[in-house]
């Protein structure tokens, strides 16, 4: 090297390089420098001459492979310092194989300093991954990700001790022809880390962000793929999706979409994910995250604030404050995207909207046995039925952000939808608001867009209410018959105990107050009966007079005997105004009249004990009444005296307390 | 010819504020301030009784030789201050008013936003570009007055 260092500018520090060394870095010079020129192996020659100032490593190439060593920044800086290309102004074969040596002192963990130059290092490891840079190369190298590194160092590691052995200084003048050698037998070892031209369009400004399992994952971002061997990118393949779904376990920030052109696509794996989350959050899918919640969700993100604002913004699409499930998950990944590098989008991409979600959301639905909830709030999507069709293709195989059309097949799909709901109604009344709706989504202008999601939004509830309306009115119609008003007065007179007098008179009125009299159960016969109930009564009326509280148990006991007693009882019923016309037909012979039979009279006697079973429960309840007030003034006039009482002594207590001097 | 728009709150710090062009802004700031005072008359002279039913729009709080400005108060005592340039005579008052209203929509939006806090600056973007809109929009009305001038001189 020393002679190739003469032949340059002078450099200072001779640059020990091991054989497996000089063939790694005229590989990556005649890289950087064939990116600058344009053409494959124009390199290896072209450095192995060494002439100053004919072959520069280009800037940019270099840049990336150094950045794809993974070193800080200021560690780059002091190597390109320490390597003389800013002296020179250019990356010549010198500068660059110094700088290489000084990253792989540095991977090392040594300090960056010339002395590091004279160690024995491995070789430099650049975390890259195969893109279409081979076919500008025409390297016949396969995709590799960072597992391939390792077996070729230790490879290295075994060469290198080998090398020890020899003289160094033929080391020294060596490379100048070993690159010429080797070149056309060295692919082999060779295939760690093609330059990757793809990576300047990666983020740079996520350093350190998970970059193994997305660099492995690039093979499968790069939609031309590299030309080399099929055989060898599938390995990678598999290896970026084992990686990928080890990532979506261990690390579900990392999630990113596979679609280079569209990163806010949603996978399903990221979905369920999310899913997941939001059920964490809050049991019951179709319904919403407090602001509060989701803020100290997402607060663990550990994103700034003002972001996490923004993206609370561009997801929260009705602007209530709460998180429906697609707003979650929109927001979600959002998140996601920022914390792998992504800016921040202008407006919601048309992938997270709202009803873009939720219409992809019927399928992983499906599986769960909430889809019923969803079912209904889907109808008031417009969007979500040609997104359905669409669905069963696949999601990867959407292009374009789908545009409804209004084709008889979105009809199908209507019916297909609303047959899994069971309401005709429901049907009816929203396949007349879904017609008029779907003009109104043909635009894809967010701010219009927004409006109408605004616009949706509140008929989507609309909508849901009155379906529960409905129901609600579907099922009042099924239970039959009111209950029958005796019955009502019944209970109410069960306090006095007419059940057991009313229970067998009940049938007789229900069934339209039909069966006479002697439907009623074995009564004591009349004529029996009639001077026992004579001897009854006349107790009873002594008793009637003396206090209205008696008149319950005089009620009570006269219905036994009802048939003679009836014109009596009414006789001391003078509000009753309809059997009062029975009280000439008095005593004795009214009862055996009335008992003989007129069905009319009968029944009249029945209603005419219901007012009066009535009348006895108003006045008893008045009278309860009356004295549950009089209890309760009296005790607030005790409440007033115990008041006065305690003030009093309180008062004293505060004289005879000693004076405290404060 | 300069619009500026600001919201105060409650304690009479602003809460946002822009003006155009970019170069005035501290007379727009002043004049705001100034303004302030003439809000808080407005409001005291409605009673306490009426609080309720006082109307949130203000009206034009005082004109000077260039501007006119405008307020607007809510409920929450948070005040919407609009100066207008008084060559914009297309400028009625129910197009103030409808602007106030967008105001106070969009002052709603950023509201339910969680991760706001009341009292802070407001950030958000989508307020940004409704006030952009809004001041655009009455900046294009005067070169309509402008022009016509110019076609009578």
């Amino acid at each position: 090297m020393e002679a190739a260092a003469g032949g340059g500018c002078g450099s200072g520090p001779p640059l020990l390089l091991s054989e497996g060394e000089q063939q790694c870095y005229s590989e990556l010079f005649a890289r950087c420098a064939g990116a600058a020129g344009g053409g494959p192996g124009s390199g290896p020659p072209e450095a192995a001459r060494a002439v100053p100032g004919a072959v520069t490593a280009a800037a940019g190439p270099v840049a990336d492979l150094f950045r794809a060593s993974q070193l800080p920044a200021e560690t780059l800086h002091q190597i390109t310092e320490l390597c003389g290309a800013k002296r020179v102004g250019y990356f010549g074969p010198t500068q660059f194989y110094i700088a290489l040596k000084l990253i792989a002192a540095a991977q090392s963990g040594l300090p960056v300093r010339i002395e590091s130059l004279k160690c024995e290092l491995p070789l430099p490891r650049f975390m890259m991954s195969k893109t279409d840079a081979d076919t500008r190369f025409g390297n016949p190298a396969e995709l590799h990700g960072a597992k391939v590194q390792i077996p070729y160092l230790i490879t290295e590691k075994n060469t290198f001790k080998r090398m020890d052995d020899e003289d160094k200084q033929q080391e020294t003048q060596s490379p100048t022809m070993s690159p010429l050698a080797s070149p056309p037998s060295s692919p082999p070892h060779y295939q760690r880390v093609p330059l990757s031209h793809g990576y300047s369009k990666l983020r740079s400004s996520t350093e350190q962000m998970h970059p193994a399992p997305y660099e492995a994952r690039q093979p499968l971002v790069q939609p031309e793929g590299p030309s080399s061997g099929a055989a060898g990118a599938k390995p990678p393949r598999h290896q970026a999706s084992l990686i990928r779904s080890f990532s979506v376990e261990r690390e579900p920030h990392d999630n990113n979409s596979n679609y280079p052109d569209e990163p806010w696509r949603i996978t399903e794996e990221q979905r369920e994910y999310y899913v997941n989350q939001f059920r964490s959050l809050q049991p019951d899918p179709s319904s919403f995250i407090s602001g509060s919640v989701a803020k100290n969700f997402f607060t663990k993100s550990k994103l700034s604030i003002p972001e996490l604002s923004y993206i609370w913004e561009l997801s929260d699409a009705d602007c209530d404050g709460a998180l429906t499930l697609p707003e979650f998950c929109a927001a979600f990944h959002l998140i996601v995207a920022r914390k792998n590098g992504y800016p921040l989008p202008e407006g919601l991409p048309p992938t997270l909207q709202p009803e873009y979600l939720q219409a992809a959301f019927p399928k992983p639905k499906r599986e769960c046995t909430l889809f019923d909830s969803y079912s209904e709030s889907m109808p008031a999507n417009q969007q979500p039925r040609d997104l359905n069709r669409m669905e069963k293709l696949s999601i990867k195989d959407m292009a374009d952000f789908p545009v409804p059309a209004q084709d008889v097949t979105s009809d199908d799909k209507q019916e297909q939808n609303k047959t899994r709901l069971e309401q005709n109604k429901i049907r009816l009344a929203l396949k007349s608001t879904v017609d008029e709706a779907l003009p109104k989504d043909m635009s894809e202008d967010p701010a219009t867009s927004k409006d109408s999601n605004s616009l949706k939004a509140r008929p989507r509830s609309r909508s849901y209410s009155s379906t529960s309306i409905e129901e609600a009115m579907k099922r009042g119609e099924d239970p039959p018959t009111p209950p029958p008003r005796p019955q009502k007065t019944h209970s109410r007179a069960s306090s006095l105990d007419l059940n057991k007098v009313f229970q067998p008179s009940v049938p007789a009125t229900k069934s339209g107050l039909l069966p006479p009299p002697p439907a009623l159960p074995p009564r004591p016969c009349p004529s029996q009966s009639e001077q026992a109930s004579e001897a009854e009564i006349h107790p009873q009326l002594n008793r009637a007079p003396s206090q209205a509280a008696d008149s319950s148990p005089t009620k009570k006991d006269i219905p036994y005997s009802q048939p003679p007693s009836k014109p009596i009882r009414r006789k001391f019923r003078p509000e009753n105004p309809a059997p009062e016309n029975q009280e000439p037909s008095s005593t004795v012979g009214g009862p055996a009249s009335a008992v003989t039979g007129k069905p009319h009279t009968a029944v009249q006697k029945q209603s005419s004990k219901q007012k009066k079973a009535i009348q006895t429960a108003i006045r008893k309840n008045k009278e309860a009444n009356a004295v549950l007030a009089r209890l309760n003034s009296e005790l607030q006039q005790q409440l007033k005296e115990v008041h006065q009482e305690r003030i009093a002594l309180e008062n004293q207590l505060e004289q005879l307390r000693p004076v405290t001097v404060l | 010819m300069a619009v500026c728009v600001a919201v105060i709150a409650k304690e009479n710090y602003p809460l946002y504020i822009r003006s155009i062009p970019t170069e005035n802004e501290l007379k727009f700031h002043y004049m705001v301030h100034t303004s302030l005072d003439v809000v808080d008359e407005k409001i005291s002279a409605m009673g306490k009784a009426l609080v309720d039913q006082r109307e949130l729009y203000l009206g034009l709080l005082y004109p000077t030789e260039d501007y006119k400005v405008y307020g607007y108060v809510t409920n929450s005592k948070v005040k919407f201050v609009m100066v207008v340039d008084s060559s914009n005579t297309a400028l009625r008052d129910n197009e103030i008013r409808s602007m106030f209203r967008k105001l106070h929509n969009s002052y709603t939006d950023v509201m339910c936003n969680p991760f706001y806090n009341p009292g802070d600056r407001i950030q958000s973007r989508a307020f940004d570009s409704m006030v952009t809109s809004m001041m655009i929009q009455v900046l294009s009305r005067a070169p309509c007055c402008r022009a016509g001038e110019a076609l009578w001189a």
